[in-house]
């Protein structure tokens, strides 16, 4: 009981077009091809060769982008689609948390459509009414569950949900991306519901984007990669690897994006303006290694370069740079004044270099200002949300920065840090 | 076909959850809830006994007094709501349910028989409306009115094996729902519910009286107008062989649905 094989697994779908249907509306009952005509010669391979086994008691999580085949194969193992080649032998009573709350009717009441739901997920009438109260009260809907779901909100509807399917007491758990919508205080509560689960030695299969949730509940990380598996293994290995690998996807993404910024820069008079009596142009940012980049780690190290040519002498001169964060928070700005150097003369082309030993800032995408300008403000040439960046961070933690911290506890305090 | 069978006795819980489900849906939120069941008919029969016993006043040979046509209609009108609500919606449940049949692993044969029992419930709280009308008339009941569930029983092998036709269907050519709403409309006049088989014009031509003959409606139509209006022995052999051409009707039915079973996942 419980153990998972997926032998060879392959998955074809076929794509039919409007055209090819409406001819065999009529033709099917003409000439009697209804079978052969609902063949179509158009295939899409979404899982080709897919081969893996879960032991009793494994936790299995799979990452990989989105069309990658993830959802495909939860599907195939669930039951609901079947395999176009190969084989899949799964073991036990399977509980797929993919749609919670199939079937509720709006109209209903929470507690009839627990009877309604938990049938469909093939629980008994008696075990339903056995397991009744326990449902309710982990979905902390006590003074609801008799109001109708059409007046729940999007959390309630989705705690039930939750509550129901975790109820059916499977031997292995299929788990989506449900957790993903769930309100706050709810998901770590699912997520001891899930540890609970390992503890009583079922298998669960686990497929998220949530790279930190999948390090910390699986034994085994299985990346899947345009149908088939690219990589598989020990969790911090793989999603290592997958950060590195999305990190250089972006990389390419925001790379191009510069490149277009810049084009359009000189043009775009609202995010450029000065006298451009002192220009920067060729701005660059690049990592500790001096390869040009634009997402980083929050603790890597790196450079923003420019160029500037100025076309006579000039005296007093001030280079400026920020940071915002896409709401257009400032996260930090300073300039060369601020900072204290006294400026002499500039005069023809130069290059400044600003170097960051470590960005501290929390995942997302930042804005890059650049400028150069009087000591008063008069503007030589202001660059003004022309450049993007990201952050890719494993930590989860919220704010602008990522200020600088360590944990102590006293020795009374039981706590550990999560492998 | 005896595995699926097995099968579905093993989904009889969900099935009377889902057909439940149905039915409370259908009134929650109304006043008079339930009710509307038997109010649906009871104003349908007395809006019937208005326009022909005292607007229309129909003469035919056998309707002793023309009120008594409310009741004819009636005793058509009934199963025949059962058997067109059946094939509508059947045409649109599987597409309306995609979400079952997509995330869940579900049992979809489920979904036409939720359909065709739910309305058969519907049918089923009309009759003791029927029976009161009967009586409120003045028109006698014989004691045939017990061999209901025969009759019921083949409307529901034949309504049940066109459910599974039209809903396996409907996933691949969504015309079929546009279709139907106007091939019951036609079907409903070459049934005999506004007017008895034994119609003049209709046992004058050999053309209609055929043409009606081949309407497996006619003769499920029929036995309820035998059993109730006219008290007698239903015509067994024409009803045998309507049974006959359902059971093959609906093996053909849940043979094709099963076919295209793996399909809906992808289709609807």
């Amino acid at each position: 009981m419980g153990n998972i094989i997926v032998k060879d697994l392959h998955k074809f779908y076929k794509k039919f077009s409007n055209k090819h249907k409406f001819l065999t509306l009529k033709s099917a009952f003409l000439s009697k091809t209804l079978f052969s005509d609902l063949k179509s010669d158009e295939v899409f391979a979404a899982l080709k060769g897919v081969s893996f086994d879960v032991k009793k008691g494994k936790t299995v999580s799979i990452i990989g982008e989105n069309g990658s085949g993830k959802s495909t194969l939860l599907k195939i193992l669930a039951g609901i689609s079947k395999p176009s080649k190969g084989e899949v032998v799964t073991e036990g009573r399977i509980s797929a948390l993919i749609e919670l709350g199939a079937g509720f009717h709006p109209e209903i009441s929470g507690r009839e459509n627990i009877f309604i739901n938990g049938s469909i997920l093939g629980l008994s009438k008696k075990r339903i009414e056995e397991k009744l109260e326990d449902i309710i009260k982990f979905a902390e809907l006590e003074d609801f569950i008799d109001n109708p779901v059409k007046t729940y909100s999007s959390g309630m509807y989705m705690r039930l949900g939750f509550s129901i399917a975790i109820n059916v007491d499977p031997d292995i758990l299929l788990i989506d991306e449900v957790l993903a919508v769930g309100d706050a205080s709810f998901v770590p509560k699912c997520l001891d519901k899930i540890n609970e689960f390992k503890r009583k030695g079922k298998t669960i299969i686990f497929v998220s984007h949530d790279l930190g949730t999948v390090e910390r509940i699986s034994d085994k990380v299985i990346w899947i990669k345009d149908g088939k598996i690219f990589k598989q293994g020990y969790p911090k290995r793989i999603t290592d690897a997958y950060l590195e690998y999305i990190g250089k996807k972006d990389e390419e993404k925001a790379s191009a994006d510069h490149q277009n910024k810049e084009a359009e820069g000189s043009l775009d008079k609202e995010k450029r303006w000065g006298s451009r009596d002192v220009e920067i142009t060729n701005v660059k940012m690049r990592d500790g290694k001096g390869n040009e980049k634009y997402v980083f780690s929050y603790d890597e190290p790196l450079s923003i370069e420019f160029d500037v040519n100025s076309k006579r002498k000039e005296k007093d001169f001030v280079f400026g740079m920020g940071i915002l964060n896409y709401e257009g928070v400032n996260c930090y700005g300073s300039n060369t004044h601020i900072e204290n150097f006294k400026s002499n003369e500039i005069s023809g082309k130069g290059k400044v270099r600003i170097n960051i030993p470590s960005l501290n800032l929390v995942n997302g995408t930042y804005f890059l200002n650049l400028a150069v300008h009087k000591r008063d403000g008069f503007p030589f040439d202001y660059h003004h949300f022309l450049y993007t960046f990201k952050v890719v961070s494993i930590h989860r933690d919220i704010g602008i920065a990522r200020v600088s911290h360590e944990w102590d506890f006293s020795e009374n305090i039981k706590i550990k840090l999560k492998k | 076909m005896l595995e699926s069978i097995k099968e579905l006795y093993r989904y009889r819980q969900l099935l009377f959850v889902m057909v439940s489900r149905e039915l409370k849906a259908k009134y929650r939120g109304t006043v008079l809830g339930f009710f509307w069941s038997f109010m649906n008919p009871i104003l349908l029969v007395t809006v019937y006994s208005i326009v022909f016993g005292l607007i229309f006043q129909p003469k035919y040979a056998e309707m002793e007094k023309s009120i008594y046509y409310s009741v004819f209609f009636f005793t058509g009108i009934l199963p025949w709501t059962w058997f067109s609500s059946s094939v509508l919606e059947s045409a649109n449940v599987l597409i309306a349910h995609g979400s079952l049949i997509k995330k869940i692993n579900f049992p979809v044969e489920i979904l036409p028989m939720m359909v065709v029992i739910t309305n058969m419930v519907h049918f089923i709280l009309g009759v003791p409306v029927l029976i009161i009308a009967f009586l409120i008339l003045g028109k006698s009941l014989s004691i045939w009115v017990l061999f209901l569930p025969i009759a019921m029983f083949v409307q529901f092998i034949f309504t049940m094996g066109l459910a599974f036709f039209i809903s396996a269907l409907t996933v691949h050519f969504r015309d079929i729902k546009d279709i139907l709403v106007n091939l019951i409309t036609l079907w409903f006049f070459v049934t005999p519910i506004i007017y008895p088989f034994s119609f003049e014009p209709i046992q004058n031509s050999k053309f209609l009286k055929l043409f009606l003959s081949l309407n497996p409606m006619t003769h499920i139509v029929e036995a309820y107008q035998y059993l109730f209006f006219y008290g007698t022995l239903p015509h067994y052999k024409k009803l045998i062989v309507t049974l006959i051409v359902g059971l093959i009707l609906f093996y053909l039915g849940y043979k094709l649905f099963d076919k295209l079973r793996d399909t809906f996942v992808e289709e609807v």
